[in-house]
């Protein structure tokens, strides 16, 4: 044993490029067969998982306002029950805002952070594969509840009184109950990651200022989900509590206030979109530098926009309670302080502008999506400053108004570059370009569809139309915009049916990629496409803020990693200055079966509370089983 | 902001919008409330389609703008981007000027809008899952009296409507006459509003309460003062005897089958407190929370399965001969 340790291990100096290539593909790989695919810690396997996973709900949610969109094409329509619509707005809201939006861009980051930075993994991979488990199992769990017709029926908010136990006696408020705490424990995890990935394992030399700006996005959303969801988390284990035990959190005859739970709510649902929206934005400033052939002008800018976003996305709950009787002079200053989050996120859009004014911009799928961002999110942003002051937001809260403004935010300024990511991180993914032609037809029908199919709603709000009614009568005046709302929900859903083949058609035979098909600038494109197991043979060093633009000849690297064991190279915080060689986990199946343990506890929970005894046992067993130390491999986390 | 721009502006806004004017619109203000609402959503819109153009029209110049030779495949221009960093600063502080600007307005709104008035007519309104409780309440008890989901007004006098709740969170909503304000069980709300004219104004729950929450209307009655005070007192009195034998049959059956455990009628013998006060349930314009309008067809429809029109709601199916509704329907009938 002390003489194995004390000879010197093989570094990936003593080897040359194609031994050293197979070396550590074979020491990094996903182990084969089934077992082993469920055991991957991957960032890439787990991250394209989570990828498609997000998609699906995408395309779950989407089938499911296409439903509501028929219902609402005429007056009067008997398509749905009022039963059912309310389900079905409920799952629309819940599954787009927690099974879809966050997920998604939290699994781009899984995929495209450690890769960006110039790492072999993301930090606590394993941690990273429970969290994927966690959130399929969340998802399916809701899902399948509503298969079952148990799905929630009180709003993706579910405002209490409601949602108590009194008015809503059945199991449905529980099951969202529940699936918050999935999705948060999964959204935590990767958040945790990120923040980890990005402060100690990104590749010598990439100092704060030379951070891709699309992981700087990411960083900020990490500390938004860290300082926000365990408010969600306070609210609905509150809610569960009121519901199965019989405390009163939010019972106002013995105490309680049904307020509270706005406020707590709101908290984090304020923020959200932000955890949403600030992802999206990173994806912006990738696409726009590589298509416009030039860095985004005012990087720092950029930077700063998003750090202020963040921090005053925090300050701006209350603008979702002008009408619940606050005391007026504070809510007077809620309008002052919402609206100011414009200016950071105006600042950005004048970098975009100015980069694309001096750039010399190709116009591919990708960029026509951030260019359609930028119309459309505008709008959003400028309805939002509407929704903000109170006269306004007296008549417009709770309307089609502001179903129209939030989908103009979160379609326009996160969906959109989310599409013009997937068109320009595939080629990486995949390996093979997706169809350019395709893609243009997406975009065209997408922002026309889009377009007709939320615009009028701005209007049916501002004539009375309320939302999250199941029908309206013909006599309202309601039913033309209804009909080309609808129209156009049509349009937009058949665009991403056009997705949906391109990608299938490319994966079989679209145009192979090459490492760089966009001649972009970022570390992730130094590796093939898509990338071996190890990301990287040599770590590299990066000397620029764009190094594939910059560093004309080959990029400098790092030797001295060992190619016996997973290794990884953690730099300082603030210089990204090499530190210490760190191991990193082997494959592991524990994640999964402590998910599935974690899992059984939860939905225990919700029929009776003894599940909080026989549950733990379980999640005790697979986590000792995760953490055992497994001999002289030292793979702990 | 100035007035002087809010009244240059607002002409221009009102001309198009004014077409949208419908049966509850924030388009078509008719109250005093909903009117300063509306100038300054005005200010917004087009300071918002303004901001819109601006930078539509330089994202088109941007993308037609003739680029240099393309032979480098990379453009860096060190003083354009010094140059642009100055233009981005200026423009963000236009911003910060402009979004400040609006505050200004929106408060200013705001304060209107919520301005206290002396002298008004008062009312209680409770919301239940899915109707409205209406309490037209006085010092002295015999003055006082409830109804259900019509609220009568003094058209030029200011109304104040205090909200709460009898379940769970509802709002009340007439954008017509004002924006909305929350109905919350344990807290007390109000609203204040004054409508311009006579007339009849539609108002409707706005945040989701439940399975019938689309179905929770009610109708504002602007009358001429004159016309308001002899309304109040005709409401005010009991129940009349009904006029028939029929009718007294209904009576009587109102109480045998059932409705009376719901349902209250002034000057009988009915004193539910569930469901909608029926006192004067004749004169009223609609059925079922403005679900249907008011008519013997209508009422009969209700009663006979209220479950179909309004699916999920609290009145239950009543078992029914067909000559026993038809005498209750002679008995309601009455009830002006
Ligand atoms: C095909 C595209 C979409 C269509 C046609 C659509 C349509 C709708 C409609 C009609 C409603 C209003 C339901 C009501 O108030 O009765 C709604 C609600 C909502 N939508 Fe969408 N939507 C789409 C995509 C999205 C996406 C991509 C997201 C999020 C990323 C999203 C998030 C929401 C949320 C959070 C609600 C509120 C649910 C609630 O009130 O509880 N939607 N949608
Ligand atoms: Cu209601």
């Amino acid at each position: 044993m002390s003489i194995v340790a004390e000879q010197r291990e093989l570094r990936d100096d003593a080897l040359n490029g194609l031994q050293l290539s197979t070396r550590l593909e074979n020491l990094w790989r996903t182990p084969s067969g089934f077992f082993g695919a469920l055991a991957s810690v991957d960032h890439k396997v787990v991250g394209r998982r989570y990828i498609v996973t997000a998609f699906v709900f995408l395309l779950l949610g989407g089938v499911l306002a296409v439903l509501m969109r028929v219902q609402l094409a005429g007056p009067e329509k008997t398509f749905l029950s009022a039963d059912k619509y309310d389900q079905i707005f409920t799952m629309h809201g819940s599954t787009m805002m927690f099974l879809f939006a966050v997920p998604v861009m939290e699994a781009f980051a899984v995929y495209l952070v450690p890769l960006m930075v110039g790492t072999r993994n993301i930090a606590f991979p394993r941690l990273n594969a429970f969290s994927y488990w966690m959130f399929l199992f969340g998802g399916c769990f809701l899902w399948i509840s509503f298969m079952l017709n148990v799905g929630p029926d009180v709003g993706w908010f579910a405002y209490v009184p409601l949602s108590s136990l009194q008015y809503t006696p059945t199991k449905r408020p529980d099951v969202w109950a529940q699936m918050i705490t999935f999705t948060e424990v999964a959204a935590l995890a990767v958040s945790v990651e990120i923040v980890v990935t990005v402060f100690k394992l990104r590749a010598p030399g990439m100092t704060l200022d030379r951070i891709p700006l699309f992981v700087w996005a990411m960083l900020v959303t990490s500390f938004l989900v860290m300082f926000a969801m365990p408010s969600i988390m306070v609210a609905s284990t509150s809610l569960i509590l009121d519901r199965l035990v019989n405390t009163r959190f939010y019972d106002s005859s013995s105490g309680g206030h049904p307020l509270l739970w706005q406020h707590l709510f709101w908290f984090f649902g304020h923020p959200e979109v932000y955890i949403i929206f600030i992802p999206g934005t990173g994806m912006v400033s990738m696409i726009l530098a590589t298509f416009a052939r030039r860095p985004v002008i005012g990087y720092p800018v950029v930077i700063l926009s998003l750090i202020a976003t963040g921090f005053l996305s925090f300050g701006l709950w209350v603008h979702h309670m002008f009408v619940t009787g606050l005391p007026q002079l504070g809510a007077g200053l809620f309008t002052a302080s919402s609206m100011l989050i414009a200016v950071p996120s105006g600042l950005q859009i004048f970098c975009w502008l100015a980069t694309l004014w001096d750039g010399r911009p190709v116009y591919r799928t990708p960029l026509l999506f951030v260019l359609g961002f930028i119309v459309i999110f505008v709008i959003g942003g400028l309805s939002g400053v509407m929704v903000a002051s109170v006269p306004i937001d007296t008549q417009v809260h709770d309307t089609y108004f502001v179903v129209a403004h939030f989908h103009y935010v979160l379609i326009g300024g996160a969906v959109f570059p989310l599409i013009g990511a997937v068109y320009y991180w595939f080629p990486k993914i995949a390996g093979r370009m997706l169809s350019e032609r395709l893609g243009r037809w997406h975009f065209w029908l997408a922002f026309v569809g889009f377009n007709v199919a939320f615009f009028p709603m701005h209007i049916l709000g501002l004539i009375g139309m309320p939302r999250r009614v199941y029908t309206y009568t013909a006599d309202m005046d309601w039913a033309h915009l209804n009909l080309l709302s609808s129209a156009g929900a049509a349009i937009f859903a058949i665009s991403f049916a056009l997705l949906l083949v391109n990608a299938i058609h490319s994966l079989r035979s679209g145009a192979l990629a090459g490492d760089n098909p966009w001649d972009a600038s970022t570390l992730e494109w130094a590796t093939t496409s898509p990338p071996p197991p190890q990301n990287f043979d040599r770590i590299p060093i990066v000397k620029h803020r764009d190094p594939l633009w910059f560093d004309n000849e080959s990029l400098p690297v790092v030797a001295g990693l060992s190619v016996e064991r997973r290794e990884v190279l953690m730099t300082s915080l603030a210089e990204a200055e090499p530190q210490v060689r760190e191991a990193s986990p082997e494959p592991s199946i524990w994640p999964l079966l402590t998910a599935i343990a974690t899992t059984v506890f939860f939905i225990g929970s919700i029929f009776t509370p003894w599940a909080v005894l026989w549950g733990t046992p379980p999640m005790a067993v697979t986590l000792i089983g995760w953490f055992w130390p497994s001999g002289s491999k030292e793979d702990e986390e | 902001m100035p007035v002087r721009m809010r009244t240059a502006l607002v002409p221009s806004a009102t001309l198009p919008l004014a077409a949208c004017a419908g049966r509850q619109s924030a388009l078509d203000p008719q109250g005093l409330q909903s009117g300063e609402i509306f100038h300054t959503l005005s200010v917004f819109l087009i300071v918002a389609a303004l901001v819109w153009i601006a930078v539509v029209i330089v994202l088109g110049l941007s993308m037609l703008r003739r680029k240099r030779a393309a032979d480098q495949p990379l453009a860096l221009h060190q003083p354009f981007e010094r140059a642009s960093g100055r233009v981005i600063f200026v423009l963000g502080l236009a911003t910060l000027v402009i979004v400040l600007g609006l505050s200004i307005v929106s408060y200013a709104g705001q304060r209107t809008v919520f301005a206290k008035v002396e002298n008004a007519l008062t009312l209680k309104i409770i919301g239940h899952q899915w109707w409205w409780e209406v309490r037209y309440e006085d010092d002295s008890p015999a003055r006082s009296f409830v109804t259900a989901n019509e609220i009568r007004i003094p058209a030029g006098k200011p109304v104040k409507v205090e909200l709460e709740s009898a379940d769970v969170i509802h709002s009340f909503w007439v954008p017509s006459l004002t924006g909305k304000m929350d109905l919350i069980t344990g807290q007390k709300n109000e609203l204040q509003f004054t409508a311009k004219n006579a007339g009849v104004y539609r108002g409707q729950c706005a945040e989701f309460c439940g399975l019938q929450h689309a179905h929770m209307a009610f109708a504002v009655l602007a009358l001429p003062p004159d016309e308001f005070g002899r309304w109040r007192d005709h409401e005010n009195e009991s129940a009349r005897d009904p006029a028939d034998q029929l009718g007294r049959l209904g009576e009587q059956l109102f109480r045998a089958r059932g409705c009376a455990l719901c349902h209250s009628i002034r000057g009988t013998l009915a004193g539910g407190q569930l469901g909608p006060d029926l006192t004067h349930v004749g004169s009223r314009t609609t059925v079922a929370a403005g679900t249907l309008p008011m008519s013997p067809a209508t009422l009969a429809a209700w009663i006979a399965d209220p479950q179909h029109i309004k699916p999920g709601n609290y009145m239950p199916k009543m078992p029914l001969q067909s000559d026993e509704l038809i005498a209750i329907l002679h008995y309601l009938e009455q009830l002006k």
